[in-house]
């Protein structure tokens, strides 16, 4: 995946992050290698939201193995599953 | 039950006539609408609002005893009143009613502070002696009747409910004080005695409070849930099991005491089915059930409790909750709650307890309680779980006990065993006294994303901080199990379950609940059962199914627990929105009250206007503020005081002195 486009992604994860789980933070106040659980970002109801969002967003489907922190856990996590899934 | 209110002069001012306790009375109208009474003199003023249960003739308060020396003003109820009746009477004592208030007066003569010792029962009430000019105030074991109280220039004043302190000046400050809201939005109730309102407490449960005339004050703790006094008996289960069962026959057998017919709820659950089957088979009641249905699947029961119908053949009725019916009742339910809530959980009880008055009851028998005290919820079955794996972090049980949490969640630690690890895991220590209640505070504080700057920054550390000053030398050194079981019981289960969704919800439509799980002598005798029999591997309840084995359907005994849950933002938004909604969360009363973010509470309101269906936090984070939101207009800032209309006053006042 190229580099830009890799931005892109990042962005879109950043915004729909602030839109649906950090409401009126400040850009700042979220770091890309966050953890979503640790923070108190996202719970664990939250994490179904991410992934129904996910399914939608990019067009492929989140096996129940691949529900795990690792994958889905930050920002930066986000953008590397995201990738090796399009 | 009844509603009590009244103050108490410290320092030489002028007393406040009669408006003043009319006033404060008149507020609590809804707990005692059958007649006021009142007395007053130079140094104190009470009064008293009444629904008649026991005794409906000679039932009036106050009530005095013989020199007519010490008046009493009561909310609640004495189970042992009889037996406590002929004692007293052996002794000598004359009695002028058949009232159980009438009681408490001369064990009072007798043993003075030590009467509580006595008692059993769930009440609140303000002895005032005359001679002496000391009030004595008092509230049960457990928590189940309320009792708030302030000082205000030169003044107590004490009342059943909030507002009745309220109504008596409006020099009283109606605020809210920041901490206790942090408290809220992290434990779901108050830490301590201190309510959301500055300055306003509540008299914790278990406590007695004396002023005499120099304003000297006394504050103690008269009972204490006694965990960690276990004793070594080599009781076998079936052997607990018995005891249990005769304990809580005679605990239900009292609770049916009273002049008017008693029903009970069912829920479909263990706990309620237990009570309702003891009431059938060992007393001659007539019995009428009442239960809540959804229309939503997810929060039904009604199968169950059909089960439970048909098992014992009780006159049954039933009232069914729609989001819509939730969503309209919730201001009037914070009206008389008057605290913030963060679940929507105590409204079906209040139109419950509307069902229960057009039916012409007064009184229910519920299975409060017994979660608490025997060991039934799933944060022990969790506490217990992330124990066994943070002590055998290589066990291969792991996935296996990880699945048995919560089976019933959205995203139910059976589907991501990985996220269930990681969401348990609090890096708190074993021995960490909060233990078993880290991550549901953890989930829970998320909501104060959406507090102000002003408001984060008064709140900060301090809920744990007070929280641990409160309770450290009461848990240390208890098992975990006992621990969380303690913390539950007087945090969830005093701070907010019997008052938020119990004795509140009653009392908003003149209904008494009360709770043969929570007799102070089956609490005793549950401390003793050892804590791995309470919940036996992870079997909950396990000594009371044991007791109940022959009593009730194999599919009641043997049904995987439902927590009693209410939807909570769906109610709001699944059908309709209510025209209040953009009301009390328009940006402009937000910024006005400085509570929460406007911006951020706004973007969630376009979240759930766009999908009904949202997370814990979210869930919380809405019912809370939108709670305090209404708490903050009804209360704080449109607050009005109204008066006894003039025909009330003919008809129903007895006014003494």
């Amino acid at each position: 995946m190229r580099g830009n486009q890799q931005v892109a992604i990042k962005q879109k994860i950043r915004t729909f992050i602030f839109e649906n789980f950090f409401f009126d933070a400040k850009e700042e106040d979220l770091s890309d290698d966050a953890s979503f659980l640790e923070q108190g970002i996202i719970d664990s109801t939250g994490v179904l939201e991410l992934v129904e969002w996910l399914e939608d967003e990019f067009g492929f489907t989140v096996d129940d193995e691949e529900l795990t922190p690792e994958n889905l856990d930050s920002v930066d996590s986000l953008t590397d599953f995201i990738a090796r899934k399009i | 039950m009844c509603g009590i209110a009244g103050y108490f002069n410290i320092k030489h001012v002028p007393e406040g006539g009669n408006l003043l306790l009319e006033r404060m009375i008149w507020s609590l109208r809804h707990r005692g609408p059958d007649g006021f009474g009142f007395f007053q003199d130079k140094r104190a003023g009470l009064a008293h609002a009444r629904l008649s249960v026991i005794d409906l003739e000679g039932g009036r308060q106050p009530i005095a005893n013989e020199d007519k020396t010490l008046w009493i003003i009561f909310n609640g109820e004495i189970f042992n009143y009889p037996e406590l009746r002929r004692q007293l009477i052996s002794r000598g004592h004359s009695f002028r009613t058949e009232s159980d208030t009438e009681v408490i007066v001369h064990l009072y003569e007798e043993k003075g502070e030590d009467c509580l010792q006595e008692l059993n029962g769930q009440f609140a009430f303000a002895l005032y002696d005359q001679r002496k000019e000391e009030l004595f105030l008092a509230r049960d074991r457990m928590g189940i009747r309320p009792l708030f109280y302030t000082f205000c220039n030169g003044r107590l004043y004490f009342g059943s409910e909030i507002k009745a302190i309220f109504f008596a000046d409006t020099a009283i400050p109606r605020a809210f004080n920041p901490e206790v809201l942090g408290e809220i939005f992290t434990f779901w109730s108050p830490a301590g005695e201190e309510t959301v309102f500055q300055d306003i407490r509540q008299l914790n449960p278990g406590y007695l409070l004396k002023i005499d005339q120099q304003g000297k004050i006394t504050k103690k703790c008269y009972w204490q849930i006694p965990f960690g006094e276990i004793s070594p008996s080599r009781a076998s289960e079936a052997e607990l099991a018995d005891q249990l069962r005769e304990l809580l026959i005679d605990a239900t057998r009292i609770r049916l005491r009273a002049d008017v017919p008693v029903g009970a709820y069912l829920s479909g659950g263990l706990d309620s089915s237990t009570i309702t089957s003891l009431i059938k088979h060992f007393t001659d009641n007539e019995l009428k059930t009442f239960s809540v249905t959804f229309k939503d699947k997810v929060y039904d029961e009604q199968e169950q409790q059909q089960e439970m119908v048909d098992f014992l053949h009780t006159d049954h009725h039933a009232i069914r909750c729609t989001y819509a019916s939730i969503g309209e009742a919730f201001p009037d339910v914070i009206r008389h709650t008057e605290t913030p809530i963060l679940r929507t959980a105590p409204v079906p009880l209040y139109l419950l307890s509307s069902l229960v008055r057009r039916n012409e009851y007064k009184v229910v028998l519920t299975g409060e309680g017994a979660d608490e005290v025997l060991g039934g919820y799933d944060i022990f079955k969790e506490a217990k779980v992330r124990a066994f794996i943070a002590a055998r972090p290589g066990s291969i049980c792991r996935p296996y006990l990880l699945k048995r949490l919560y089976p019933y969640l959205a995203l139910s630690p059976s589907r991501s065993a990985e996220y269930a690890q990681k969401f348990f895991n609090t890096d708190a220590p074993l021995n960490d006294i909060f233990y078993g209640h880290r991550p549901r505070w953890k989930t829970t504080s998320g909501t104060q994303l959406f507090f102000s700057d002003d408001l984060a920054a008064s709140v900060g550390q301090k809920p744990f901080v007070k929280l641990k000053s409160i309770w450290h030398d009461q848990l240390k050194g208890l098992d975990l199990f006992s621990r969380t079981q303690f913390l539950e019981s007087r945090l969830l289960l005093g701070n907010y379950l019997l008052c938020s969704q119990g004795d509140r919800m009653g009392m908003a439509h003149s209904v008494e609940g009360r709770y043969p799980f929570l007799d102070h002598r089956l609490v005793e005798f549950a401390c003793t059962i050892p804590p791995h029999l309470r919940m036996k591997a992870l079997n909950e309840k396990n000594i009371l199914k044991k007791a109940m084995v022959d009593l009730l359907p194999d599919g009641i005994i043997r049904r995987k627990k439902q927590p009693y849950m209410a939807p909570d933002i769906l109610s709001f938004f699944g059908e309709r929105e209510p025209e209040y909604l953009a009301h009390y969360l328009s940006e402009k009363m937000l910024a006005e009250a400085g509570l929460f973010k406007p911006k951020a509470v706004q973007r969630l309101l376009m979240k759930c206007r766009k999908k009904a269906r949202q997370g814990f936090r979210e869930n919380m984070a809405f019912v809370g503020m939108l709670s305090t939101m209404i708490l903050y207009d009804k209360f704080v800032n449109n607050f009005s005081i109204d008066l006894i209309p003039l025909n009330e006053r003919t008809v129903n006042v007895h006014r003494v002195q």
